[in-house]
């Protein structure tokens, strides 16, 4: 409070201690990339015989041509493109049906009692066993592709909103009772604000599920405009070690972006007020 | 005068456990009634009947009016909005023009002292801070009846003590009618006009007294000789309870 009087000395001094921050977050985790690096390095020319060194090319190799390789590096980024827009619908589609299912679910014990069974099918269902069946069904384009997006991401968005619906304050809901509020005014103005903390926890996890859901999809069904999944199976039967690493890097730099938009995301929408996500706050900024 | 709310031959049980004896109370405007008794004896058994959130297995709760005001042991507060969001909250529900509202707002937290922290969120408050943004919220609508669940109970001494100051200034002004539960004898003869003692379960009232002070009451009284003699009667009155 106190450093408010004085913004201008200050600000400067919050600057260097803004920077100071970022380093200390942005140093430990370079330190790793690092190491990683120089292991890989290491496999490559010290392991690995020279005749088997295409098993782990080394990383400026999947640089040159996976990377600067302007063909494959714009295969990759269409692959990249189609698969993040997969894993966007599938997760958005994912979030209504969820969300929706957990409303209803938090209106009533047999509900609830009706729906939780299905729910944990949807995560316990081995899903490369559903990938033929939905191919059959949908057929090889895009519709299959965002229903395994569907199947894996739906998990955790209804049973984190569930959880947050039914966790607002029983005194809460006292309140609303002594003041005559129906269903309808107890979830808009109670559960729904209550339960957005974890709704956003649950879209977190979720996105990077959907991720991985868009490349098992199109790695299994092999048809179509190629995503990241086609591409990776592509390169793999080609032998083509360059271009499979920087395939895979790009999927996991998706999964981390689809990660980091929606913890953006949370601490916008609810940091200011839930001590886990300001607690988030304080460990990422 | 009517009274604001009337229990008559009132018992309650949950299942086979019997928690109220039939219980007599009525409780009139101006009239700010404590209660104490020991853990568990169905005290706040008595403010939900009160507040009409549960039914008597037996006999009648009467209220003059439904406009009551239910302050929890904890301040419940809804911690995604500000203060001043927190006291408009019940305006919403009952219905209140925005504009009204929030002229009342500022009225009520005025009246407790938290005009600064309006748009502050819970997150950021003390616990006696969060406690009177709950009574503020609670006096928005004006209610003619209070009903209090230990309130204070999770306060510091110093912030408990300034809080009994503040609702003993608010209830002489306003003259509401209250039944305050609380565990603490200085509070409750310190607040009360009638004082009523609690039978362990199931609950019965044991023992009745007047507290002859006026309102508005100093603080300082809790220091006369005459006020420690009645807390000892109570305080007596509560262990042959137990």
């Amino acid at each position: 409070m106190s450093d408010r009087t004085d913004e201008t000395t200050n600000a400067s001094g919050r600057g260097l201690a803004r920077s100071r921050e970022l380093l200390r977050v942005a140093i430990p985790p370079a330190l790793v990339a690092l190491a990683i690096i120089l292991l890989w390095y290491g496999i490559t020319f010290f392991v690995l015989e020279p005749d088997r060194r295409f098993l782990l090319p080394p990383p400026h190799g999947v640089i040159q041509e996976g990377i600067l390789d302007g063909d494959v590096l714009a295969e990759i980024m269409g692959g990249l493109y189609r698969t993040a827009m997969v894993a966007g619908l599938g997760l958005a589609i994912a979030f209504a049906l969820g969300f929706s299912m957990a409303l209803v679910m938090s209106q009533a014990k047999w509900i609830e009692r009706s729906l939780y069974p299905w729910a944990v099918v949807c995560q316990t269902v081995p899903i490369l066993a559903l990938v033929p069946l939905l191919g059959f069904w949908f057929g090889f384009g895009l519709m299959s592709r965002v229903t395994v997006c569907v199947i894996i991401a739906l998990f955790p968005i209804i049973i984190n909103s569930l959880t947050g619906l039914q966790g607002a304050d029983p005194r809460l809901h006292d309140l609303l009772t002594l003041h005559n509020a129906g269903r309808w005014i107890r979830a808009l103005k109670l559960q729904i604000p209550a339960a957005r903390p974890l709704i956003f926890t649950g879209l977190r996890t979720s996105a990077g599920l959907s991720v991985i859901g868009a490349i098992v999809g199109d790695f299994f069904f092999g048809r179509g405009q190629p995503g990241l999944g086609i591409l990776l199976d592509r390169y793999s039967r080609r032998l083509r070690s360059e271009e499979l690493l920087a395939a895979v890097i790009a999927a996991c730099l998706l999964g981390v972006v689809a990660f980091w938009i929606f913890g953006v995301l949370g601490r916008r929408a609810v940091g200011h007020w839930d001590p886990s996500w300001a607690g988030e706050r304080n460990k990422n900024e | 005068m009517d009274p604001v709310i009337a229990f008559t031959d009132v018992t309650k049980s949950f299942g086979s456990i019997d928690a109220l004896d039939p219980l007599h109370l009525t409780i009139r405007k101006g009239e700010f009634v404590s209660l104490v008794g020991p853990s568990g004896c169905g005290k706040s058994t008595v403010l939900r009947l009160g507040s009409g959130l549960i039914e008597p297995t037996d006999g009648t709760v009467s209220r003059s009016s439904d406009n009551v005001g239910y302050i929890f042991q904890e301040p419940t507060l809804m911690p995604w909005r500000t203060v001043e969001q927190n006291v408009t909250f019940l305006g919403e529900l009952d219905g209140l023009s925005r504009q009204e509202a929030r002229r009342r707002a500022d009225e009520v937290l005025s009246l407790v002292g938290l005009q600064e922290f309006r748009n502050h969120y819970p997150l950021a408050l003390s616990g006696g801070m969060k406690m009177r943004t709950s009574i503020a919220r609670s006096m928005l609508l004006d209610p003619d009846l209070f009903l209090f669940d230990e309130p204070f109970g999770a306060l510091d001494q110093i912030s408990r003590a300034r809080l009994n100051a503040e609702l003993c200034a608010l209830f002489s002004e306003r003259r509401f009618a209250a039944l305050f539960v609380t565990h603490s004898v200085d509070e409750a003869v310190f607040l009360a006009s009638r004082l009523l003692v609690m039978s362990k379960r199931p609950g019965r009232l044991v023992a009745e007294f007047e507290i002859p002070y006026e309102f508005p009451r100093q603080p300082g009284i809790r220091y006369e000789p005459e006020f420690a003699v009645l807390a000892g009667q109570v305080a007596a009155a509560l262990a042959e309870a137990s």
